[in-house]
């Protein structure tokens, strides 16, 4: 039976990895490829490279560390960040990225998802979504979670999933930073009406919130999470080690 | 010298990586006259069958293939590179592949519950021992994608895996072998795949 995926998210701006707490107070941390590799050798099932760079400059930092990172860490690698494009789309599939995680970008343009999907395949296109309760109504956020949209998460996850998303990253933005757990209600929401894997993003604090996850909703394909890995206050041999104990299928390094 | 056949389907980086990996010298192309001198050949590919068989009989590499697998190099066929091997595919309408291998390439009907693709980490089981898996061990998981699989196989199948119903994983039928799931994409476990089919004798297959 398929495994159930924990994944690393590396925010990388400058060529390091940063993250920050609600979007907001960067840290800066370590070399994203020492740290993919070392993800890699200790059983992390995929890793999410996000670009946070505003400029052209770092851009092509972004990509050499990408190219770099993909000669040296043979599991799937998933890019986010500054995709606007399907140009975009190829840029960082050149590089070695498996797959392609839209966020903003599809939200200025949802025909992106569409396109991105015809030209590389529905696995290759991750639809990423922030979302925060507004009124007690799930609703996306742009921008880093900076910018309200207005948009109705669940139909708008529906929508990319009817124009080829393969894949749905749910970002709680009420929970990321927290540590006090995933955002299990959202997430349930969205595991009711998705068709493709869900992963749960944004709250973890310990290996009790994954255990809990995946015992809770067990729709739920894989667990995300930053800081807690950077930090080591979360080891991933250990959360797998814990994951086996209590039965929830997981791949063993 | 491990030639990966470039015929504009996917992206060949990572495959090219873990041969530089593990060490074996590899070249990306899609002359005629350099895969037909490789000591073994890999024929990658992700997307639809019926492009990638389009693409590989237009530039005339279908036959080079052909050629190369009947004088006994050792090939390997990975994810959509692996279905191509054999007699037909009903993706989309019925086409022929490359006939190497027999048996058909039709969708994966599973439980309703479970997704479709067949995507991520699962463990294989082999249906036969064989020289690919002599660095890794059985329930060893590897990194698949894919909808559709090979069926009425039984002769080449090598490993499966278990997804409510039991999915082809791999096949081997003399020099002709593939693999479903990424090796390229299987942490340890592909890469030793890997290192075992660079270093296959003729007396191993």
């Amino acid at each position: 039976m398929i495994t159930k995926r924990i994944i690393p998210c590396l925010d990388v701006r400058n060529g390091q990895v940063v993250k920050g707490t609600n979007f907001v107070g960067l840290k800066e941390i370590d070399s994203p490829v020492a740290l993919a590799e070392e993800y890699s050798r200790c059983g992390a099932d995929e890793l999410v490279f996000y670009d946070i760079t505003a400029s052209s400059d770092g851009r092509k930092i972004f990509t050499d560390i990408l190219t770099e990172t993909a000669r040296n860490v043979f599991i799937p690698l998933t890019v986010g960040g500054g995709i606007y494009e399907v140009t975009d789309f190829d840029r960082v599939l050149k590089c070695g990225a498996d797959k392609v995680s839209v966020n903003s970008g599809a939200i200025k343009d949802p025909s992106l998802i569409g396109r991105a999907a015809k030209l590389y395949g529905n696995q290759c296109v991750v639809l990423s979504v922030d979302v925060k309760r507004v009124n007690d109504k799930f609703t996306v956020f742009a921008k880093g979670g900076r910018e309200n949209t207005g948009l109705d998460a669940l139909d708008w996850i529906k929508r990319g999933i009817d124009d080829g998303a393969g894949e749905i990253v749910l970002n709680s933005i009420d929970t990321d930073g927290v540590k006090k757990g995933f955002d299990l209600e959202m997430l349930a929401a969205v595991c009711e009406i998705s068709s493709v894997p869900v992963i749960a993003s944004g709250g973890a604090g310990c290996i009790e919130d994954f255990i809990t996850l995946f015992r809770t909703l067990p729709k739920v394909d894989a667990g995300l999470a930053a800081s807690i890995f950077h930090f080591g206050e979360v080891a991933i041999k250990d959360l797998k080690a814990e994951m086996a104990r209590n039965n929830i299928p997981t791949r063993i390094v | 010298m491990t030639v990966i056949v470039d015929y504009g389907v996917g992206n060949l980086f990572s495959l090219a990586s873990s041969l530089r990996k593990i060490g074996e010298p590899s070249l990306v192309t899609s002359d005629k006259t350099e895969i037909e001198q490789a000591d073994r050949v890999i024929l990658p590919g992700v997307g639809a069958f019926a492009d990638a068989m389009k693409k590989l009989a237009d530039s005339g590499l279908a036959d080079t293939l052909k050629k190369v697998a009947a004088k006994g190099v050792p090939m390997m066929g990975i994810c959509l590179g692996m279905q191509l091997l054999f007699d037909r595919s009903f993706e989309y309408g019925e086409h022929q592949g490359l006939g190497l291998l027999k048996g058909d390439v039709r969708p994966i009907v599973t439980d309703p519950a479970l997704k479709i693709p067949h995507m991520g980490w699962n463990a294989l089981s082999f249906t036969r021992p064989h020289s690919l898996f002599r660095f890794i061990k059985e329930g060893d998981a590897v990194y698949f994608v894919h909808s559709y699989h090979a069926v009425d196989c039984d002769e080449s199948v090598i490993a499966r895996a278990e997804y409510g119903i039991p999915v082809t994983a791999a096949v081997a039928s003399g020099n002709v072998m593939g693999c479903q799931f990424h090796p390229e994409k299987s942490g340890d476990v592909g890469l030793n795949i890997l290192r075992a089919f660079v270093s296959l004798k003729e007396r191993d297959l």
